[in-house]
């Protein structure tokens, strides 16, 4: 049994000293969630303002169900990926599983959805102030859809910043398509949850304050927004 | 304060309307309007609270679709060519979350020709130039709705509507409005200009359309509605009587 304090007391040394193999972690973990939020943003958030300001039969629908895949269970995604990726499965020919790349999709699938039934809210509510002006300027759906993609972009920025979160903390979907293999695959989050069964407390707290930093300063930096866009009356 | 020459490629616009139908609610909140806008004049529209000047209003920009009845501008059907020639303020203003400068260009954008001089142009003839980089939505009241107004003109409508800009305004900003509202007339637009204020309406019209309970009671030139108007309606209003049939 390992002494907790001692764990605490390793897990700042390492913080503080930026161990490298600590910081080889926490810096693949950024750049794949990163990218993944990238990516979601660019397919979720055109998908999300076009479904807020089009009026078609199967819309409601399509709403419930994106909204229900806001809550898709990181493991059911990462097992999808799998199948898609693995040797047997249909994009088996890439010989991705188990790069970051598959991580990088696993993380995209799963927050699209999120980012795309957000910016449809934020959007939608916009959209219910604007209509008749832009209706009255004649605008196309496109342009209308440009412009208030434009001007949602503080709400727009939370929504990114949102689906961030739920990327760099979960753990479910990276481990299954990324194997956490070491030097290769190893996020925080895969890190925390090998170290831990293996009673390598220090390394998993140091992540695990890491992570939490993070979080907190996401939480932070969409109080910030917040407050700027109230500033300039851009809310 | 530069004033853009007059717009002599742009003739007025008549606008015409025949048995004009509207339906919300379970009433006809239109109900068989038939009017002939003429091309030259400053027409305001007179009427108590929920008379239905803001449905015609929309009506005749193509806003809403009427229930019965046809909207005609200079003898042609309202359609998209027609819409894009006629531009619209509202009694709150929408601006879009940027700033005012930005707010013009995004109207010059959509139709293709944003310059630097036509956004400055625009601000000084609004008396706009010295926020341009201002929030829009940080604005007063007053100047929210002047920037609208040249928001609007940036469109260089034939046909201009006014849905009640200066209901809750103070009378300098309102004056301010006037002002521009006329100059704009007076360069070749249309005017259709909404009010309950009788005083504006005195100060704007040259013939009055009076509304009531989504009828049309008298469309009458200025003078003569002040003077000696048509209807009884139309005496219980001026004489500040509630209308109550
Ligand atoms: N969508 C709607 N549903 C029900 N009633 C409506 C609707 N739009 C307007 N009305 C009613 O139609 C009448 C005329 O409205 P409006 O044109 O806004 O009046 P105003 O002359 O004050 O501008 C009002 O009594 C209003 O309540
Ligand atoms: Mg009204």
């Amino acid at each position: 049994m390992q002494d907790f304090g001692e764990a605490f007391r390793l897990a700042f040394q390492l913080v503080l000293t930026a161990d490298p193999d600590l910081l080889e972690i926490i810096v693949l973990s950024l750049r794949v969630s990163l990218t993944a939020v990238a990516f979601s943003c660019l397919i979720g958030l055109p998908l999300g303002a076009a479904l807020a300001i089009a009026r078609f039969p199967g819309r409601p629908a399509l709403i419930i169900l994106l909204n229900a895949l806001m809550g898709l269970p990181p493991v059911v995604v990462g097992l999808l990926i799998y199948l898609m990726l693995s040797n047997a499965g249909p994009l088996g020919w890439f010989q991705l599983l188990y790069t970051p790349t598959a991580m990088i999709i696993a993380q995209t699938v799963l927050i699209t959805p999120i980012v795309a039934a957000l910016c449809r809210e934020v959007v939608e509510q916009l959209y219910s102030e604007y209509a008749e002006q832009f209706r009255s300027l004649c605008m196309t759906r496109r342009q209308a859809m440009s412009a208030l993609l434009w001007d949602a972009r503080y709400s727009l920025l939370t929504v990114g910043l949102a689906g961030f979160g739920r990327a760099v903390a979960e753990v479910g979907a990276v481990i299954i398509v990324g194997g956490n293999i070491d030097h290769l695959t190893r996020v925080m989050t895969t890190a925390i949850a090998l170290e831990t069964s293996k009673g390598n407390l220090a390394l998993a707290l140091a992540l695990g304050l890491v992570l939490l930093t993070i979080a907190l300063s996401v939480n932070a930096a969409v109080m910030m927004l917040r407050m700027t866009a109230s500033r300039y009356a851009y809310a | 304060m530069t004033t853009p020459a007059p717009d002599a490629s742009k003739p007025r616009i008549g606008g015409e309307v025949r048995g004009l139908v509207y339906r919300a609610g379970g009433a006809n909140r239109i109900d068989g309007i038939d009017l002939a806008l003429p091309k030259s004049s400053l027409t305001v529209v007179l009427g108590p609270n929920g008379a239905g000047k803001s449905l015609l209003l929309r009506l005749m920009h193509g806003l809403l679709e009427p229930a019965a009845g046809e909207i005609l501008w200079d003898g042609k059907r309202l359609d998209e060519r027609m819409r894009v020639r006629q531009a619209m303020v509202f009694q709150r203003p929408v601006l879009l979350r940027r700033s005012v400068g930005a707010n013009i260009r995004f109207v010059l954008r959509l139709r293709g020709k944003a310059t630097l001089e036509a956004v400055d142009s625009l601000l000084a003839e609004v008396g706009l130039e010295q926020l341009a980089d201002q929030p829009a939505r940080q604005l007063s009241g007053g100047e929210q709705q002047r920037l609208a107004l040249a928001r609007a003109l940036a469109l260089k409508p034939a046909v201009l509507f006014m849905d009640e800009p200066t209901a809750s305004l103070d009378p300098a900003a309102t004056a301010s409005i006037e002002s521009i509202v006329k100059r704009a007339h007076e360069r070749g637009a249309k005017v259709i200009f909404v009010t309950h204020d009788l005083g504006q309406a005195r100060r704007l019209a040259d013939d009055i359309v009076f509304l009531n309970r989504g009828r049309l009671v008298e469309h009458t030139p200025a003078e003569r509605f002040f003077d000696q108007p048509d209807s009884r309606q139309a005496r219980q209003y001026l004489s500040g009587k509630l209308i109550l049939d």
